[in-house]
């Protein structure tokens, strides 16, 4: 099965990972830098990751990001099984209306969206903070699930959810014990699109942010008058390696239980 | 994979507590105030203010510094709801869309005249800022707010010409025409933002930088236009790395920041052009309908207690002007004479005033045409 791969095509591998991963690999160097520089490596030090457990601004903006993305891509994700299941189960015009209508936030520029959810807010007279932040990433969160959620509905036989209820189960225990374990890949891969796109947002969050909460994006930019400080660097250091070690665990799981399927399979013939 | 997901969130939880449980928990006040009562007689009364900064424009404790906001908050019980912004316009549009209160803001000279024409501030109530008195008359009463209603002045600094002296003759440095020195060419870094640039040009050309003449406005954008063909790049906080690391020769900056790069970089130094500098001054207002105008006096009146704004200059790194902080500063950096320039040096300094709309308009359609043209 396996094909040998040249030299060319090798190189144009570590190429394409080298534009890749060549920024980040730069901005973990620079976090450890002793001085503020980023062109001066002036000798190795500590002091930013130090000094960014003492940023009281800093800390409680990566807490408010945190909140709001786990909050809203857990709802997002609610939210959007339910709607990829109904979506499913409409008929093919209505469905294809639903489905337009969902691509729409997806297509719309982020700012479009902003400044609309913000007039919206407006409208409600609501106190611009952390519910409005909320409420604005559940809204542009939801599409990214149904999208996710719904090939995979399409993928899953629909007897088996007719043969739970023959055997006896009722409608929302046969959606429980049948179709979620079924779609349960494209419900996770939506939440972690959601979690994601919720932790990057700035424009929409710029908008929708009020005079008590700031997310990390938002406090990053207002640093461009005086140059991002060091602590940013150190602080996406550790991001970047807590996100490598989760997709490393996952992958070393995913690995495993291919394994024991194959030792299986072996046991069986 | 749910168990994942599940380690997942709790990693990102237990990042998120292990870095608030992190923060020094230190309850004793350290600071020392000029009157104790003034402040402790608003502890336990559960008031709030939201304040809207700049970026990096605060003392925030690291390195053993002072925490601007925490001793406040420990001072007088008020807790700081404390954001930030990143350019005037987007404080200006903030403040516009009538979504969010604030009770401190920190504007710049120019949009104080324009929010103080639109009625976007409140007079302040001096008496109520006894450290008002330490503020240097040098820089109050300046055309955007002639009469103090509006404005406490937090910092200040002028504009001047960052240059290598490995690669430039210092025969040269002392007029803005360096800026449009073919010598140069290729090494000349310049403002990216419409407002310094058309300043620069109309100082050069010995007009006043508030004109709303359209005919010096117009030479100006000549005299722009001009430039660039030996520009580098147009370009805002690159400047530092470009200068820093020798990729560039020249270019103008504010001069707490180029203090800042000469840290950096020895071989960097500043001069004021004698054609004259930009004086720029950001200070402290009260936005119109603020929910908690007499807290909001409460803590401009911090700002100006000398060990706080001590320790803010020194973070910021821009120049004071409260007369007993800048006492109490380090003497090298109070004898800097970049960053406190002796009279004689700033010889003509200009403030920026608000512009009125039409001018406004003719920079903005003048600036597009600069930055389109083919410079040749």
């Amino acid at each position: 099965m396996k094909r040998k791969t040249s030299g060319l095509s090798k190189f144009y591998m570590g190429l394409v990972l080298f534009f890749l991963y060549m920024p980040i690999f730069v901005l973990i160097f620079y976090s450890f830098n002793e001085s503020k520089s980023r062109s001066n490596f002036t000798g190795f030090s500590l002091k930013w990751y130090l000094q960014l457990f003492q940023n009281d601004q800093l800390l409680s903006a990566l807490m408010n990001t945190l909140i709001i993305a786990v909050v809203s891509s857990v709802a997002a994700t609610i939210l959007g099984t339910m709607a990829a299941v109904g979506i499913f189960s409409l008929k093919k015009w209505a469905r294809s209306l639903v489905m337009n209508v969902t691509y729409l936030p997806i297509i719309n520029p982020e700012i479009v969206i902003g400044v609309s959810l913000m007039l919206l807010f407006l409208l409600f007279k609501m106190e611009f903070g952390m519910l409005t932040l909320i409420l604005a990433h559940i809204s542009f969160s939801v599409p990214y699930v149904i999208l996710n959620v719904l090939p995979k509905l399409r993928q899953m036989d629909i007897h088996l959810y007719e043969a739970a209820q023959d055997l006896g189960c009722s409608p929302i225990s046969s959606f429980f014990k049948v179709v979620v374990p079924e779609i349960m890949p494209g419900v996770l891969s939506g939440f972690m699109m959601a979690f994601t796109y919720s932790l990057d947002d700035f424009i929409i969050s710029y908008f929708t942010s009020g005079a008590k909460t700031q997310t990390l994006p938002i406090y990053i930019y207002s640093m461009a008058r005086k140059k991002v400080n060091p602590q940013i660097n150190a602080l996406s250091t550790i991001i970047f390696v807590i996100v490598l070690v989760i997709l490393l665990l996952i992958n070393w799981n995913d690995s495993r239980k291919e394994k024991q399927l194959k030792l299986k399979r072996r046991e069986q013939i | 994979m749910k168990k994942l997901t599940a380690v997942l969130l709790v990693l990102c939880m237990a990042f998120g507590l292990f870095a608030t449980g992190c923060q020094k928990e230190n309850e004793n006040v350290t600071v020392k105030v000029e009157d104790e009562s003034y402040y402790s007689q608003y502890k336990d009364k559960g008031y709030e203010i939201n304040v809207y900064n700049w970026g990096e424009y605060i003392s925030t404790g690291a390195d053993d510094t002072m925490d601007v906001i925490g001793e406040f908050e420990k001072l007088s019980g008020i807790k700081v709801n404390y954001t930030n912004f990143a350019t005037n316009e987007e404080l200006y549009a903030k403040l516009r869309t009538g979504a969010v209160s604030y009770d401190v803001i920190i504007p710049s000279d120019y949009m104080i005249g324009r929010m103080a024409k639109e009625g976007m501030l409140e007079p302040l109530n001096l008496e109520n800022i006894p450290n008002y008195k330490f503020i240097d008359p040098q820089f109050t009463s300046k055309s955007y707010d002639p009469d103090n209603t509006y404005s406490v002045p937090y910092t200040w600094g002028t504009v001047g010409i960052i240059y290598n002296k490995t690669m430039v003759d210092e025969a040269d440095v002392d007029t803005w025409d360096i800026l449009w020195n073919e010598k140069y060419a290729g090494n000349i870094l310049m403002f990216s933002n419409s407002r310094d640039a058309f300043g620069i040009a109309l100082m050069k050309l010995g007009y006043n930088v508030n004109t709303e003449d359209e005919g010096e406005i117009k030479l100006a954008a000549e005299e722009l236009k001009k430039q660039k063909p030996v520009i580098q790049a147009y370009v805002m906080d690159e400047i530092f790395d470009k200068m820093e690391s020798g990729e560039a020769a020249v270019a103008p900056y504010y001069a707490g920041d180029a203090i800042t790069m000469i840290a950096e970089a020895p071989d960097l130094a500043f001069s004021v052009p004698k054609e004259g500098t930009n004086l720029f001054i950001d200070a402290m207002c009260i936005p119109k309908g603020a929910k908690n105008k007499e807290l909001a006096e409460v803590f401009i009146n911090f700002m100006c207690e000398t060990e706080v704004a001590k320790a803010n200059i020194e973070t910021i790194g821009y120049s004071t002007p409260q007369v007993k902080a800048l006492e109490a500063l380090d003497e090298d950096l109070r004898n800097n004479p970049i960053a406190y320039p002796p009279e004689d040096v700033i010889q003509n300094p200009q403030v920026f005033e608000n512009l009125s709309d039409a001018t406004n308009k003719l920079y903005d359609k003048l600036w597009t045409e600069i930055l389109a043209s083919s410079g040749h």
